[in-house]
Formats: structure tokens, C-alpha cells, sequence
């Protein structure tokens, strides 16, 4: 089962290794990372999607907690969250398919960010599903590069997760 | 007045109160070796960096206080790491502090570098790398409080030359102030509510002590709790000698090699109350018949060691010099319950008793070879009470465990987790320099024994009069007795073939060496061997092909136990 976690870490070198090396180090895949500093500065947020069953979670859950440049973990599993990603997508094309192509980024409210006469670079914005959809759209019209940033997530609600109230 | 980075640190240690480090130089920690000249400090230094590890950790299993350790970059500070990881496998408080090259030339491959933030991550509870001498202080403060709070650990500080070298104005703070590091010590009081519930209504509990209760030097508290609820005890190897077996609710260590009785008792529990262990694989054998009958409380200071091996009905993060008292408050805040119960587990009580009489921890005696068990028996017996006894790893280990009646805490100190053999001699290094007026004895096996066998030097140098015995069967013996169980003999190089001089070899180096090959000699050398000033050796020429019994195999159930050979 996937699982999105949240961490919150000292904004410090060296702290990014210690996370990933508690995944690593356990045999777990982590499928995605962002990582960004907060309104706080000292402080960086990570989102991390990973897979696994409840008893490994917990484990992975209880194992960031104990690091001592973690600050808090929130795992959004059994709370209401918005989930973003962003892609950009280079797509070859031609003269028959460039009119497709404009009325698939329309259709998904994405946008062209660079133009050459066979290609056109668009970025879409949202749900993982809504990316996944996309791109199987745009597959058969010739796909030439893909990257995916990885989905981050915002807890639903007036609460907000700061720091380690 | 501004101060060097070297000398900081080196105040730093004095205020926190360490008296004794152990180290070798090396060129980017000249300047804190030349400090040292001029500090309160006590330098022991030792003849290979893995012994200054295992003998400031072993400091530390003796005192409670925080070992420190001492080494140069590269491969001094590579020669830690065993030592290091055996610290970190039993949550052992300690500091070890590596010279690292100047700043400038981290990430060049300059000369004697290692990364050793990098290499010790997964065995160290935390590491730092020193980039600006005026963070010293607040991070050693700090080191010093990670390694002894909470679930105690090793933590490593890697100090480069130009930092030691660079000067700032001393301040060492009073307080820590880590906002992602606050342990847990006062349990819940709802869950321990719930606890004395369930003990209350538990038919068949057992209570299960592991190197927790050690560590936070609860043997009191323990013993209070055993007898208010009148349970059977058992401990695994890092918990022995927080409960002497002498006690009559004791049944000894359970798990591979623990007693028929112990394992008997856990596979039939109906409520098991484990404090301060972990449930290894050592002790639980194969999961799905672990404790089957048995609802589980697990109190640990540690959340990720809670169900981490098997299910738990009552988790209960806290300390236990907290918990066990709040128990016992519970329980005997219910004095009609807590004596209904009592009454009602007389009869698991006897049953316990009478497995422990089916098959009590015993051993066939021969006239013509020497049985390792028959020694430290005579050990046990010739020894102080307060002696302080260190194993290596192997046969002779185990034999110590199941045959050396420990009665007080702290005595008791073997590599548990992670099974370092060469750890014994300078652990016992490190106990005697802790305690020079005690009796430290390294139990050995004539394999380990060779594997840190150069700290003799250390021993005869400072005067530390540790009795070394090594149980010789010229085997590797505990893999040798796995090849003969399940390997049909094939003694695939397990045997030492070269037969060792080690009265010599004690004589090289300035000690004493006496040697046993009868069973009649053995109490006169053992006699012979505490009464003579200084390290000595007593080596006992045993019966080689002897096995540690009863054994659980590996992968298999507590209840699967091979008795006899
Ligand atoms: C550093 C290290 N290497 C290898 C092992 C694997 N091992 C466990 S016990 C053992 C044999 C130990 O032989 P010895 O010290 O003579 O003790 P005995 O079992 O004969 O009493 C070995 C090789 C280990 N535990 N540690
Ligand atoms: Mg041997």
C-alpha cells in the first residue's frame, strides 16, 4: 500500500542521507522525495511516498521520529490531504498531431512552456491519477522526455503543521 | 580568553565529569594528544583503536557513566568501527571523538581521510561533523547528552585538525536544546493502568528482563516486582545480572541457549512482561511459536523496538526506574486483587518448579578432560562476589552465561548484539581501569583471544591486573558445534590447528601465564592465578569437542530444544 509521509527536519547538511539511509537500510523503495526549506528557515519539509504494509509504516514511521534532526513526522495516510505534482513533458510534434497535442494540454489545463517546430514542452499541475492520465494521452503521440517532481501533500482543514508543537 | 578547539574540548570532557579516555594518536588529533599533557584527563592508551573502543565501552557497562574513545582520521578512525557498532547493538552511552583532515581538504581523498559521518550513520545513535570551532562546545554538551538519554548510545564527533587548531571564547552551555529529540521517561499513566490489569488477571505470567533493566540499574525495583507478583523470571544474556539466578523466582535465560525451564515457562505463559528487551532472534527462536499462549506487555524507552518482532497487546514507552515502581503502586493499591492473584498462580509457580527440577542446568563431569562449565563453576566459586567478569564470543560465552551465578549488577559485561569476538580483553581492560581495586576476569576462547590479544601490553603497562582465562579447544568452537549439528561434521576451518604458547606468549609481554590439562589442576590454577600480582593468564586445555546445550536451533521453536548431545 502506498503512504505519503511528511517529515520536518533541521534545514542541516548531512540530514537528507540519514533519512534516506533509514529506508535504504531497511530494504524499503522510497518511490518519492521533495524536499524544500519552510517559512521557517531552519526548518526544511519533506513529502515522501512510499510503499509497504501498516506494520512496516509503523516501523519507518517510529524510525524518522527517533532521528535526531527530525522534528516531526505526519503520515497523511488516515487524514483528508491535497496532493499536487508537477511534470513537464516533451512531446515530439508534427504538423498531424501539434493540434492533438493543444487539445490534450488544454483539456488537463496544463501549459506549453517551449515551442520548436517538432516538439512542444508543456507542465501540468495535480493529482498524480491526473498526470498518470495525461501522459497516457500523450504516449501514442511520442513522449521524448518525462519528469515528474513527485507529489507533495497539505493536510486538509484550518490546522497547520508548523513545527514541534 | 580565547581557547583552541583542542583544549575546548577537552574542558568539555572535564565537565562532564570524565576522568579516564582511551585512545591512540595519530596526526590530526596530535593537538588534542598535546593538550592532553597539560589536562586532568587520564589517557590510557591503548595498542590498537578497536580495543580503545571496547575498553571506554566497557567503562561505561561497569560505571553508568559515558565511555570515551580517542582516534586518529583514517584509519584509526576506521579501526573504531567495530567497536563502535558492538556499542551501538547494546545501546551502551558513549562518545568517540575522531580527528578528521582540515576542512578545506574534506571530499579531496587527502591523506588519511574517511568519511566517517557517512560510514558510522547506521551505527551510531548520532554523529556530528565539528565545521566551526565555535559550535564545539554546544556540540559535545550535546553528544554527551545523546549518548546517555533515553535509549543510550554511541555518538560520534568528528573533529577536524583546523578546527582544533582555530580559537574562540569557551562557554559551555547548561542546557541542551534539540528541538527533534525529546525522549520519553514518564510512561503513560492509562497504560499502566491497563498493565496492572492484565498482570492481575494473568494465570501464568513471566516476566522477561533484558539489557534495559541493566542500563538504568533497576535491580531493586526489579526484584520488588518479581516478588510483589510472584512470577517467574527470566532474563536474556544482557539482562542477567540484574537478577541473581540464586532467587528462587529466577529460571536463568531463556532462548537459544537459555534453560529447558525459562523457555518452557515463556512457551506456556498466558502474560509476558517484557522490561527493557527487545525480542532478537536469539531469544524468541522462530516467531510463530514464540509465547503463543501469551498476551505481551513490552515497557521499552525505545517506540521502534515495540513491535518491531512480534506483536504486542500493551505497548508502554517509558524508563523503567518510572515504570516499575508506578507498577508496584498499582498493584498494591489492590491488595485483595493483587493476593487473589498471587494465590491463583501457585500452581504455575509449581509447575514452573517442577520443569526446573525435570531438567536443571547440568553437564556430565569426566575424570580425564577438563569440562569448561566444571571451570567457571570454580570460578564462580574462587571469585570475589564483586568480580567483574567480560567474555569474549563463542562456546566459552555461553557457558559463562549459564554457569557463573552473577549477584550483582554491572558484572556481567559480553557483546550481546552484535557478538564481537576480541571484545573481552580490552573490555576487561576497561572495567579494571574503571575499578582498580576489583576483580576483573576475561573469560576466553583460545580463538577470540587472538584476535585482541596485543592489548597484553596495555594490561602490563598500566598495571591492570585482569585474570584472563581462556578455555582452550582449539576450535572455533561455537561454529564448530554448528558444523557437527548441522553440518554433518565437516569441520570447514574451525580448527585452530596451530596450538599457541600462551604462557609464552603472557611472558613476552611482561604478564604470567599458568595452564591447566587435568581436571585436578584446576582450582589449584585458578588459586595460583588470582593470587598473582599483575595480568595473568590461566589457560585450561578442555574437552574439545564439547558442546553448549541445551541449544534451540536456529529457526526453530522455544519448545524445540535440543537437551542432550
Ligand atoms: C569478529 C568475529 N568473527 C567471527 C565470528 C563468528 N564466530 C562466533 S563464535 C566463533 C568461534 C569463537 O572461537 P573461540 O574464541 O575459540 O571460542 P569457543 O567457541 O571455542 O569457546 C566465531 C568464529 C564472530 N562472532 N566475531
Ligand atoms: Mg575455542
Amino acid at each position: 500500500m502506498k503512504h505519503t509521509i511528511t517529515v520536518l527536519v533541521e534545514n542541516e547538511f548531512g540530514v537528507l542521507p540519514r533519512v534516506s539511509g533509514l529506508f535504504s537500510g531497511r530494504g524499503f523503495n522510497i518511490e518519492s522525495l521533495c524536499v524544500a526549506p519552510t517559512l521557517d528557515p531552519t526548518i526544511s519539509r519533506m513529502t515522501i511516498v512510499t510503499c509497504g504494509d501498516d506494520q512496516i509504516l509503523e516501523q519507518i514511521t517510529k524510525q524518522l521520529n527517533k532521528l535526531v534532526n527530525v522534528i516531526k513526522v505526519i503520515d497523511f495516510t488516515d487524514q483528508p490531504f491535497v496532493q499536487r505534482e508537477m511534470a513537464m513533458i516533451k512531446i515530439s510534434a508534427e504538423a498531424e498531431t501539434r493540434a492533438e497535442i493543444l487539445r490534450i494540454v488544454d483539456i488537463f489545463r496544463a501549459k506549453v512552456v517551449d515551442v520548436t517546430p517538432r516538439s512542444y514542452s508543456v507542465e501540468v499541475t495535480g493529482a498524480p491519477e491526473k498526470i498518470d492520465a495525461m501522459i497516457e494521452l500523450l504516449r501514442p503521440l511520442g513522449v521524448k522526455e518525462l519528469v515528474r517532481s513527485g507529489p507533495i501533500v497539505l493536510g486538509r482543514g484550518a490546522k497547520a503543521w508548523k513545527s514541534a508543537e | 580568553m580565547k581557547k583552541t578547539g583542542s583544549q575546548i574540548l577537552l574542558e568539555c570532557l572535564a565537565l562532564e565529569g570524565v576522568e579516564t579516555v582511551f585512545g591512540y594518536p595519530g596526526g590530526t588529533v596530535i593537538n588534542i594528544y598535546d593538550d592532553l599533557m597539560d589536562s586532568p584527563i587520564h589517557h590510557i592508551l591503548t595498542r590498537h583503536e578497536q580495543a580503545a573502543v571496547h575498553a571506554a565501552d566497557a567503562y561505561s557497562r561497569v560505571t553508568g557513566k559515558v565511555g570515551v574513545a580517542i582516534a586518529t582520521s583514517g584509519p584509526g578512525a576506521t579501526n573504531t568501527i567495530t567497536g563502535i557498532a558492538t556499542a551501538y547493538m547494546d545501546s551502551i552511552p558513549m562518545v568517540i571523538i575522531t580527528g578528521q583532515v582540515p576542512t578545506p581538504l574534506i571530499g579531496n581523498d587527502a591523506f588519511q581521510e574517511a568519511d566517517m559521518v557517512g560510514i558510522t550513520r547506521p551505527i551510531t545513535k548520532h554523529n556530528y561533523l565539528v565545521r566551526d570551532v565555535k559550535d564545539l562546545a554546544r556540540i559535545v554538551k550535546e553528544a554527551f547528552y545523546i549518548a546517555r538519554s533515553g535509549r543510550p548510545g554511541p555518538v560520534l564527533v568528528d573533529l577536524p585538525k583546523d578546527v582544533q587548531m582555530a580559537t574562540a571564547v569557551f562557554e559551555y552551555p547548561e542546557t541542551v536544546e534539540l528541538r527533534g529529540y525529546k525522549p520519553t521517561t514518564a510512561a503513560n499513566p492509562r497504560q499502566l493502568e491497563k498493565a496492572v490489569d492484565m498482570i492481575l488477571q494473568a494465570r501464568k505470567p513471566v516476566i522477561y528482563v533484558g539489557g534495559g533493566a541493566t542500563l538504568s540499574d533497576v535491580s531493586e525495583d526489579l526484584k520488588a516486582f518479581a516478588e510483589a507478583i510472584q512470577a517467574p523470571l527470566t532474563t536474556t544474556l544482557m539482562g542477567m545480572a540484574s537478577f541473581p539466578k540464586q532467587h528462587p523466582l529466577s529460571v536463568g535465560m531463556l532462548g537459544m541457549h537459555g534453560t529447558f525451564y525459562a523457555n518452557m515457562a515463556v512457551t506456556n505463559a498466558d502474560l509476558l512482561i517484557a522490561l527493557g528487551a527487545r525480542f532478537d532472534d536469539r531469544v524468541t527462536g522462530k516467531i510463530a511459536t514464540f509465547a503463543p499462549h501469551a498476551k505481551i506487555i513490552h515497557v521499552d524507552v525505545d517506540p521502534t523496538s515495540i513491535k518491531k518482532n512480534v506483536r504486542v497487546d500493551l505497548p508502554v514507552v517509558g524508563v523503567l526506574p518510572d515504570v516499575l515502581p508506578r507498577l508496584v503502586e498499582g498493584l498494591q493499591s489492590q491488595p485483595e486483587r493483587l493476593a487473589e492473584a498471587v494465590e491463583a498462580t501457585q500452581g504455575w509457580r509449581d509447575q514452573v518448579e517442577e520443569w526446573k527440577q525435570q531438567h536443571p542446568m547440568a553437564y556430565k563431569k569426566t575424570k580425564s578432560t577438563i569440562k569448561p562449565q566444571y571451570v567457571i563453576e570454580k570460578l564462580r566459586e574462587l571469585s570475589d562476589d564483586d568480580a567483574i567478569v567480560t567474555t569474549e564470543v563463542g562456546q566459552h560465552q555461553m557457558w559463562t552465561a549459564q554457569f557463573f551465578d552473577f549477584t550483582q549488577p554491572r558484572t556481567f559485561v559480553t557483546s550481546g548484539g552484535l557478538g564481537t569476538m576480541g571484545f573481552g580483553l580490552p573490555a576487561a581492560l576497561g572495567a579494571q581501569a574503571a575499578f582498580p581495586k576489583r576483580q576483573v576476569i576475561d573469560v576466553s576462547g583460545d580463538g577470540s583471544f587472538q584476535m585482541n590479544s596485543q592489548e597484553l601490553a596495555t594490561l602490563v603497562q598500566y598495571r591492570l591486573p585482569v585474570k584472563i582465562v581462556i578455555l582452550n579447544n582449539n576450535f572455533l568452537g561455537m561454529v564448530r558445534q554448528w558444523q557437527q549439528l548441522f553440518f554433518d561434521k565437516r569441520y570447514s576451518q574451525t580448527c585452530l590447528e596451530l596450538p599457541i604458547d600462551f604462557i609464552k606468549l603472557a611472558e613476552a609481554y611482561g604478564a604470567k601465564g599458568f595452564q591447566a590439562t587435568k581436571p585436578e589442576e584446576v582450582e589449584d590454577v585458578i588459586r595460583q592465578g588470582f593470587a598473582t600480582p599483575g595480568p595473568v593468564i590461566m589457560e585450561f586445555k578442555i574437552a574439545r569437542e564439547e558442546n553448549v546445550l541445551p541449544m534451540v536451533p536456529a529457526g526453530a521453536g522455544l519448545n524445540e530444544m535440543v537437551l542432550a548431545s
